[in-house]
């Protein structure tokens, strides 16, 4: 779930980290006010959920109140990328020293969270660490072991900070890290945090997202920061035309579940593919084999013969591919003969020969003797439990990878 | 009456397809509605054909040998 820079400033501000007295408005009127109580020039910031806000012209200074009333009023008009502002920040323009850049992001290779710092912060730290490694300071921690002091301050003199800095920054490390496990995070970022000319430090901006699945244990948060259940996650993702294709036909037949993903796969080897984690796994194993998937699919609750023709005529119709790999685990309730007859009656439907163009069907469980029939009807090479879902996804690998050579 | 799908095959004996008490009843069990019944009689859908999970519920329903489920991919033969 992903927060409003406001939202994710209260969520700093709770965890006991120094913040500007900002305020959140959706009244250009009344950002005035807020200017008027800072007392002093103030920057005005568009919320939105989408990158290049400056550029776009969504974050203004004024020096003036009437000057934050008109720039708020310019900005609530003003949309970026697509997305309209739900309001205006309204915040004191700082007196910077030097700006620091502070993150825990979820590693997901590592599966710990991973503590960033920077002594060159206000810029991407992708930039900072493709550009000038040796001022990024990394460090993963548990997420079952408490979390001490000492860790954070680790990351920071790895980035070169010493002195002052680096113990007025470890403390609010710290607290990032901790609220990073407290409250369920996948990333939380303060860009910049400030040291100030009188040697204070203070975050300036902030980007949280929280674990979806996380939401229900965090309802106390979301419901304490005004965010209501109609928002959902707030995602923006775009489905590809594959993924549409396949959430309709799901949804056109209540019998089974199917489910299709293809975003970041480009490969040519079509996967019909489920059951009890097995898709995770026969993904895993036909990537650590030199396979390249088109796509992620899960199949199974007993799919109708529809469903399964449905999933698997739109992996045949995207491009590149030319052969499916039909595997699952050991299949209970989801019957082998009816899977079959789908995949098979995808192919006929698709003008192609079933046992050219389904590599492999490993699909053992209920059924299983009436599944054998059909697909030995058609010629096509299947096996039982005996062989494993690693030989299998390999004996597709070979037989697809091969065929393209 | 009979009507043939890619992977199954139904058939209603004729002096059957005309009583729509056995129509009404094949249209009730049938978990994937390949019997329709109407006025007339029993019908069968097509397009449900190969949905068919040779649960034999319609062989229950109907007097012996009225309908048939044969398995095309099985040489014709009948599931019972």
């Amino acid at each position: 779930m992903r927060f409003f820079e406001y939202e994710a400033r209260e969520i700093v501000k709770r965890a006991g980290i120094p913040v500007t007295d900002y305020g959140f408005t959706t009244d250009a009127a009344e950002a005035k006010t807020i200017a008027e109580r800072i007392g002093g020039p103030t920057v005005i910031k568009s919320q939105v959920l989408t990158g290049g806000r400056m550029k776009a012209g969504g974050v203004k200074f004024a020096d003036t109140p009437d000057e934050a009333q008109a720039h708020a009023a310019d900005i609530l008009k003003l949309e970026i990328n697509g997305h309209e502002p739900r309001g205006v920040l309204v915040d004191p323009k700082a007196d910077v020293k030097q700006e620091y850049y502070m993150g825990v992001v979820w590693d997901g290779a590592a599966k710990k969270p991973l503590m960033l710092f920077s002594d060159m912060g206000g810029i991407d730290i992708e930039q900072v660490a493709e550009e000038h490694p040796d001022h990024v300071g990394r460090g993963h921690f548990s997420t079952l072991h408490p979390f001490s002091d000492f860790m954070a301050k680790q990351v920071i003199a790895d980035a070169g900070v010493t002195g002052k800095a680096l113990q007025r920054c470890t403390p609010i490390l710290a607290r990032l890290a901790q609220l990073f496990l407290d409250n369920d995070m996948i990333l939380a970022e303060i860009n910049p945090i400030a040291e100030l000319q009188d040697g204070s430090f203070v975050a300036l901006d902030a980007h949280m997202e929280m674990e979806n699945e996380g939401m229900g244990r965090q309802k106390a948060l979301i419901k304490a920061l005004g965010i209501g259940a109609e928002e959902g996650t707030r995602e923006t993702y775009v489905p590809s035309a594959f993924e549409e294709a396949v959430h309709a036909v799901d949804a056109a037949d209540h019998r089974g579940v199917i489910q299709g993903k293809d975003n970041g796969f480009d490969g040519n080897i079509g996967l019909i593919i489920g059951a009890g984690g097995g898709s995770l796994t026969l993904t895993d194993a036909v990537r650590q084999q030199g396979g390249k998937p088109a796509n992620y699919s899960e199949i199974g609750g007993n799919p109708s013969v529809a469903k399964a023709c449905g999933l698997a005529k739109a992996v045949l119709q995207k491009d590149g591919v030319e052969k499916i790999a039909v595997m699952m685990s050991i299949v209970s309730n989801t019957r082998v003969d009816i899977v079959a007859r789908g995949v098979i009656k995808a192919c006929l439907e698709l003008g192609k020969d079933p046992a050219e163009t389904i590599a492999i069907f490993r699909i053992p469980g209920a059924w299983e003797d009436e599944g054998f029939k059909i697909l030995d009807k058609y010629g096509i090479e299947y096996c039982d439990r005996s062989v494993s879902l690693w030989e299998a996804a390999g004996r597709a690998v070979e037989k697809i990878q091969g065929a393209a050579a | 009456m009979r009507k043939d799908a890619i992977f199954i095959g139904i058939e209603v004996k004729d002096e059957f397809t005309s009583d729509p008490a056995l129509g009404a009843k094949l249209n009730e069990v049938c978990p994937v509605n390949i019997y329709k019944g109407t006025a007339e009689g029993v019908d069968i859908v097509e397009e449900n054909i190969d949905e068919c999970v040779l649960c034999g519920l319609c062989y229950d329903a109907s007097p012996d040998d009225a309908v048939s489920v044969l398995k095309l991919y099985s040489g014709g033969e009948p599931l019972r």
